[in-house]
């Protein structure tokens, strides 16, 4: 009997022991098992999540008009999550995304949530992120960049941030939205970027991650779009990055995921808005010890292979946006703007590109027991014990669970050692652009395609 | 009067107003992906509202469809789009609109159109519905209390209606249900920072320093009045290392010897602020080491080898903040 259960607590207490106590539960039973019955726990059910996801793409039922004008969601979380798998759809399913998706595609710019639909910028970025991960030819060159642009524009509200279609809210994710299909389409300018620092800076909250509206509730969701949004506009340093730090690290819980907000219960999901927080806050460690007023010679990770850290520092200096390699200083604001529209603001690449200067601070193993005991059934991935399955979570588990594999790994490029995957090494899942959450590969083929165009 | 609406639903292409209209089938091509099974009722009520959206028709009819789409699909902002489109070209009586919204929120409270809906219909409604539309918060508060975009909503009527005068008490009444409630300790947060009846967060820091102390003395493994104990102290350099109560609440917990780990959190970040500490915080802090042999470091790096091991799962991050500590003077 532990403490808990013989006291009568809050409503937040009673929630939080009683998912404390299932997933415990499970760990507990798993952890007895012989070692071959337990191992099999820990395995990633690829072929069955597969075929549920393909099945998907078919089919859905009833149940699912709720989500009729989120359409394009539903195309991105199953093709993000099969290409997650290393898997990809047939040439009739890919055909079939890129003809529909092209419906979905108002006139004037930007994708509704189904054919005929209004755009909106949270499925427009669903369809951008859905087409660049099926990739090829035909699917890039359906989107229709210029009068996307005009769309964007558009959305732009008179307080740096964006609305999320015409007469929408105007929130975090819809800045997100814009500045990612601006940024991974290659057509992110001055005009797009104006203010929307400003509005995403007055986001963060006193507890240090950021809210949706100024003076709303820090969460994990509206953290994750904020501060990959100012990222990608080379703003990131205008955060208060040691306190969103703090705040996040403390939003991993006992059972081992990612809760969204403070007090609130662990959720499947927060595994990437969460842990991708963590991962791209450990590629701006020059940004972190600077802000910390930390001497820029400082080892700050006594255990990154040896070598050369002034050089790495540079390497990152020029790639947060300074004008020259032997400059090391912050660039102002002004200056980085106009350097980065003549270099073609190429922030989200350049950041990927840069070596990894942070171990992770998160705990990976702890967050991969908990999506691999806690949220995997037998076809698909949930939320947490006592829920069930959907697309939205599988993609979200599964983007986490990426980031987990490959968060210690200094070079994006390379594969993670055996022992930062748990399980068997074949639970290994395809690694992801942080800032975009689309499979690395894929990012690199568009980014290429789009650098052209 | 509702159900046997429902019971009695005439298809719309029986429904003789509706004679002259040609329903519009979606576009799915040929191969669509991701196609739902609808219903009957639900492809021939979206057909015929993507008829009059097309046609722009701002009449009564298509007011009353754009409601029945809604039932269908609280979810289609193109919907609730258009019929804002109508309400306005018809000068329709808003507070209808509003009761209408009431009994599909008590329904669905969680979606971002109708909550983007009510507060347009607020904003044109003025100061005075500011009452009804914090009662109808609580009333959500009742069986959610942390609905984020009801909170959004709250923050938005009392910034552009008013209606402040009873903000505070209600935060400490949802705080006294539930002392780890975030979402009104952040409520309390906007209050005291916010309101025009309080004089800002420097005026109210004091009174609220001792709120937040009380509250972490009741529960001291409660981060919400931890964080909004340093969120008090904001944009203020270095008042939070200054002020007195903070080190000594700091003292107080360790001294239970248990749930110590915000308070260790604090200390750190106090430490961080060149905060000195005293000969007693020192002590206390050796006094809850579970490693007897620690080295014999600064209080900075001894309080994070502690945390280290009493709080595991954030092992990493203390190992970093312990790299990071400034030399001490
Ligand atoms: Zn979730």
């Amino acid at each position: 009997m532990t403490r808990e259960n013989l006291m009568k607590g809050t409503t937040s207490q009673e929630d939080q022991w009683t998912v404390q106590n299932q997933c415990f539960r499970i760990y507990e039973i798993v952890y007895r098992l012989p070692p071959q019955a337990q191992s099999i726990n820990f395995e990633v059910l690829r072929e069955n999540h597969i075929e549920y996801l393909t099945e998907s793409l078919k089919q859905l039922g009833r149940n699912f008009y709720v989500l009729d004008a989120n359409r394009p969601w539903l195309c991105y979380w199953i093709i993000q999550s099969i290409a997650l798998l290393g898997d990809c759809v047939d040439d009739k399913l890919e055909n079939g995304l890129i003809d529909f998706l092209s419906r979905c595609q108002d006139q004037d710019g930007g994708y509704g949530g189904g054919p005929g639909q209004m755009p909106h910028l949270a499925t427009t970025y669903a369809a951008v992120n859905a087409l660049i991960t099926v990739g090829g030819q035909n699917s890039l060159s359906s989107i229709n960049r210029e009068k996307l642009y005009n769309f964007l524009l558009r959305m732009k509200d008179a307080s740096g941030g964006f609305r999320m279609h015409d007469g929408g809210e105007v929130d975090v994710r819809a800045c997100y939205t814009a500045i990612s299909v601006a940024s991974v389409l290659n057509i992110l300018d001055d005009r797009l970027i104006q203010n929307v620092g400003d509005y995403i800076v007055s986001c963060q909250t006193y507890e240090g991650g950021i809210a949706g509206e100024p003076c709303s509730e820090a969460h994990g969701g509206y953290t994750f779009c904020g501060l990959a949004a100012m990222v990608l506009i080379n703003e990131a340093d205008r955060l208060n990055l040691p306190e969103l730090l703090n705040w996040v690290m403390f939003r991993q819980g006992i059972e081992g995921g990612f809760q969204g907000r403070t007090n609130k219960l662990v959720d499947g999901c927060y595994s990437f808005w969460q842990g991708a927080v963590a991962a791209i806050i450990q590629r701006l460690h020059v940004t972190v010890k600077k802000q910390l007023g930390l001497p820029d010679t400082f080892e700050l990770d006594c255990s990154t292979e040896s070598g050369n850290e002034s050089s790495d520092d540079d390497g990152e200096e020029v790639s947060e946006g300074s004008s020259s390699p032997v400059d090391i200083s912050e660039p102002t604001k002004g200056e980085s703007l106009s350097t980065s529209a003549a270099m073609g603001l190429n922030n989200g690449y350049d950041f990927i590109k840069r070596p990894t200067g942070m171990k992770p601070l998160f705990n990976s193993m702890a967050l991969q027991q908990y999506i691999l005991l806690c949220t995997q059934e037998e076809a698909g991935f949930r939320d947490k014990p006592g829920k069930r399955r959907d697309h939205y979570h599988t993609c979200y588990v599964l983007s986490g669970l990426s980031v987990c594999q490959h968060c210690n790994k200094r070079d994006a490029d390379s594969p993670p050692l055996s022992r930062d995957v748990m399980g068997p090494y074949s639970n290994l899942v395809e690694p992801v652009h942080p800032l975009h959450n689309i499979v690395l590969d894929k990012y690199y083929e568009a980014h290429m395609f789009f650098a052209r165009a | 009067m509702k159900g046997e609406e429902e019971r009695e639903r005439i298809p719309i292409k029986e429904r003789p107003e509706w004679a002259d209209v040609r329903p519009v089938p979606q576009d799915d091509g040929p191969n669509p992906v991701v196609p739902i099974a609808y219903t009957d009722e639900f492809s021939e009520t979206m057909d015929y509202f993507r008829a009059v959206y097309l046609a722009d028709e701002r009449s009564p009819r298509a007011l009353h469809l754009t409601k029945e789409a809604i039932l269908l699909n609280s979810g289609n902002y193109t919907v609730w789009q258009f019929r804002r489109r109508i309400l306005d070209a018809l000068n329709a009586d808003l507070h209808e609109e509003l009761q209408f919204l009431d009994q599909i929120t008590r329904e669905n409270a969680k979606n971002y159109q109708i909550w983007h809906h009510r507060r347009w219909l607020a904003e044109k409604l003025g100061e005075h519905v500011a009452n009804k539309e914090l009662e109808f918060t609580k009333e959500i508060f009742c069986k959610d209390p942390k609905n984020y975009h009801a909170w959004s909503h709250r923050q938005w009527v009392l910034q552009a209606l008013g209606g402040w005068e009873g903000e505070l008490a209600y935060c400490s009444e949802l705080i006294k249900d539930d002392i780890f409630n975030n979402s009104a300790w952040n409520q309390r947060y906007f209050v005291v920072s916010k309101s025009p009846l309080l004089g800002g967060l420097e005026v109210m820091r004091d009174p609220e320093v001792a709120y937040a102390i009380e509250a972490i003395l009741t529960k001291p493994e409660n981060e919400s009045p931890w964080r909004y104990l340093r969120g008090l102290h904001k944009n203020d350099g270095n008042s939070l290392a200054n002020d007195p109560r903070v080190a000594s609440v700091c003292l107080d917990v360790l001294a239970g010897k248990t749930d110590y780990v915000h308070a260790l959190n604090m200390i750190l970040d106090l430490l961080c602020h060149r905060h000195q500490p005293s000969k007693e915080l020192k002590d206390a802090v050796d006094a809850v080491s579970p490693d007897p042999n620690l080295p014999d470091a600064g209080l900075a790096e001894n309080v994070c080898s502690i945390l280290k091991l009493v709080d595991p799962i954030r092992a990493n991050y203390w190992e970093w903040r312990k790299s990071t500590v400034p030399a001490q003077d």
